[in-house]
């Protein structure tokens, strides 16, 4: 069992009870709702003659279902609509704070709650969507619930939780030019596999990580989920402190230093017990992209389409499937590989280092004939800043649409959508089969830079080529 | 009639019973996967077993008039298995579902319909096969289910049903809900609230 982890200390600090059941009754210190896992939250309270406990700390915003051509009132998509307008009005009715359409920090979930300084160390951060896991970028205990678990937060600020293990992922070293923390968090989940974290927490530790600036961690943790960890999170320091400091939410005055040092005292300890733990080396790892349909089928940009006959026992008829679904072929080279759709965007990379990487290799060059190029900034400050910095400008003269923010088509709700049997070039987290909105679209995992050398070649492209 | 959500303690269940024949009847089936993007589990009930009935053309077990206002369903093995989705015990319980009895039920099946305050019980084969049969005879007839014996009866008949402890627990005192039970002990909440410094101005010494 783990114990001076900073999970132990912030699950420490959180318990309400045990329960009859052996689970822990766990208080959860920031509660993040959307449209399309709070609905029905909010009318199981209702049925129940239950109100909100602590309406001070939800917050809501809006992004899964929003259009990212036109945000004009009403949707033209009437479900869409109805989402949006129960959730304003049972915010209204609650009394939460919601950032909704026209707010300038209205913003896909887990890019504007960082933002807005809401994402401390040391929380307990709970919301209606798997990739909460983001938010232990900051040294918090963050994950995804079910919607009757958001109805019980919004009830009694708690949920029940079983304790989970701890893993330490140690990465030594220091990643090299043209490769990224999407590329290392894809290299984790293909060594680990996806479901290799499942009942763990993932500490991300080592000099490669501690070198990454939090967007890069905010990367990391948000696909925590995807190698089957419900949380991921990285101790606490400096970078950190520097992040929120300022922030609209971030404690002020006298308050910082104080809080600054509880941060500090929830790091783990340098002699905790970890229930497992795994070292790597940042250096060796290089542009890594997947080629199948799950995150965990992932090869560097060198390689090629794995065997499925060689591969372990328990990965093959995976393979084989992704193999059809994919159209690939084993021992055909994934660099090169013609592709349809670029898409730079989502909770994962669509943040403004994100967007600014992207740019760099951009900028100069116009998208290849043929594909369609799109960027969806993450939230309304990431595309005012980007706006503020010319970033916008350079896509749109490569070729780039410029959208408005949202989670767009990183799950495909709102309008954007892959066709028919399209292959797109992503900046997002999940390949799944039909994740981008067409049944049998296709698509390929990677890091924005590299999403943006696709686009120029109209090929998967080694981003290193542009450096 | 409409009836009301199950409530507090649950201890007796009374009303006209059917049976939805078949092993390994599974979420997908209860409630299809188009009907997942809602706002509200309210239209559900109209939607259960939505495929089944459709190819069933009116004759499925839950369009039969005179299965309308029955709230007693007895089903076979492994009922309830496959995806997760809350939406499957919602459904029946919208429709008017308010006590299943099998063979076996799917383990997080089971845990959604207890936290809905609907309670599952199960029985050998022969005696589940018995009961259906009875319950197929006679529509019309009244069953009495008494948690406290563990039992099911008509005017002539007792049928012995079986449910572990915890649950039993859980229902008999109406502490069945997931939300309750966290609401038990809002001094406790409140307490955890007052001892985290984030939400006390970084005041508290720690
Ligand atoms: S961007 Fe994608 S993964 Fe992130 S919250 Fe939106 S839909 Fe979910």
């Amino acid at each position: 069992m783990s114990s001076g982890t900073l999970y132990d200390k912030v699950w420490n600090f959180h318990q309400v009870k045990q329960l009859p059941g052996g689970s822990t009754q766990l208080f959860i210190g920031l509660h993040l709702i959307h449209e399309v896992t709070s609905p029905q939250a909010f009318s199981a309270l209702n049925e129940k003659n239950l109100g909100v406990k602590f309406p001070n700390l939800t917050v809501a915003t809006v992004d899964h279902i929003v259009p990212t051509s036109n945000q004009q009132r009403p949707f033209s998509d009437p479900l869409a609509e109805e989402m949006l307008a129960t959730l304003e009005n049972n915010c209204k009715t609650h009394g939460i704070k919601f950032h909704g359409i026209g707010s300038d920090s209205q913003g896909v979930v887990h890019v504007m709650a960082p933002e807005l300084g809401l994402t401390q160390p040391g929380m307990t951060v709970a919301c209606g969507d798997s990739h909460t896991s983001t938010h232990g970028a900051f040294g918090a205990i963050a994950f995804g619930i079910g919607t009757s678990q958001v109805r019980d937060v919004l009830a009694s600020q708690s949920l029940a939780m079983n304790k989970l293990k701890v893993r330490r992922i140690w990465v030594d070293g220091a990643l090299q030019k043209g490769v990224y923390a999407k590329d290392l968090i894809l290299h984790i989940i293909r060594h680990l596999g996806v479901k290799g974290g499942v009942g763990f927490a993932y500490e991300f530790a080592g000099p490669a990580i501690e070198k990454l600036s939090m967007e890069g961690r905010m990367t990391i943790c948000n696909m925590a989920i995807e190698g089957g960890a419900r949380c991921g999170y990285i101790n606490p320091d400096e970078t950190t402190f520097r992040y929120i400091k300022g922030k609209e939410h971030a404690p002020k005055g006298p308050e910082w230093d104080k809080a600054v040092s509880w941060w500090k005292s929830l790091a783990s300890d340098s002699k905790a017990t970890f229930d497992d733990e795994i070292q790597l080396d940042g250096s060796s790892i290089e542009p890594t992209i997947t080629w199948g349909i799950t995150p965990g089928q992932g090869i560097s940009i060198k390689e090629t389409i794995p065997n499925p006959e060689l591969l372990p026992q328990n990965e093959q008829q995976i393979a084989k499937d992704a193999c059809k679904y994919m159209n690939l072929k084993p021992d055909e080279p994934i660099e090169g590989k013609s592709i349809d759709v670029c898409f730079i965007g989502s909770c994962t990379n669509g943040r403004l280092s994100d967007l600014q990487e992207a740019s760099k290799i951009v900028k100069g060059h116009s998208v290849a004939t043929g594909i369609r190029a799109f960027v969806v900034p993450g939230s309304q400050k990431v595309a005012k800043e980007a706006k503020e910095k010319g970033i916008d400008k350079i896509f749109l003269k490569a070729g780039f649409e410029w959208r408005e923010p949202g989670c767009s088509m990183c799950l495909a709700m709102n309008p954007d959508k892959l066709e028919g049997r399209q292959i797109s070039a992503s900046s997002s987290n999940r390949n799944f089969k039909g994740r981008q909105g067409s049944a049998n679209g296709r698509t390929l995992l990677m890091s924005p830079a590299m999403v943006a050398a696709a686009a120029i070649n109209g090929k998967v492209t080694d981003v290193r080529n542009f450096l | 009639m409409k009836q009301e959500f199950p409530k507090g303690e649950i201890k007796s269940i009374q009303g006209r019973s059917f049976t939805i024949r078949g092993d390994d009847i599974d979420t997908d089936r209860i409630i299809p996967a188009r009907f997942l993007k809602c706002v509200s589990f309210s239209a559900l009930g109209e939607q259960v077993f939505a495929d089944d009935r459709k190819e069933l053309k009116g004759n499925h077990p839950f369009d039969l008039d005179h299965n309308k206002g029955a709230n007693i369903l007895v089903v076979n093995d492994n009922f309830g298995c496959g995806s997760s989705r809350e939406h499957a015990p919602q459904a029946l319980m919208r429709w008017g579902i308010r006590l299943i009895i099998g063979e076996s039920f799917a383990e997080i099946f089971f845990g959604n319909c207890l936290a809905l305050g609907i309670p599952c019980l199960t029985a050998s084969k022969e005696k589940i096969v018995k009961l259906q049969n009875l319950v197929e005879k006679t529509n019309t007839q009244i069953w009495n289910f008494n948690l406290k014996n563990l039992s099911i009866s008509n005017q002539k008949e007792i049928i012995k049903l079986h449910l572990d402890e915890g649950p039993y627990n859980m229902l008999f005192s109406g502490k069945w809900d997931a939300t309750s039970q966290l609401l038990d002990e809002e001094e406790k909440i409140n307490k955890t609230f007052n001892n985290l410094p984030y939400l006390n101005n970084f005041k508290l010494d720690i």
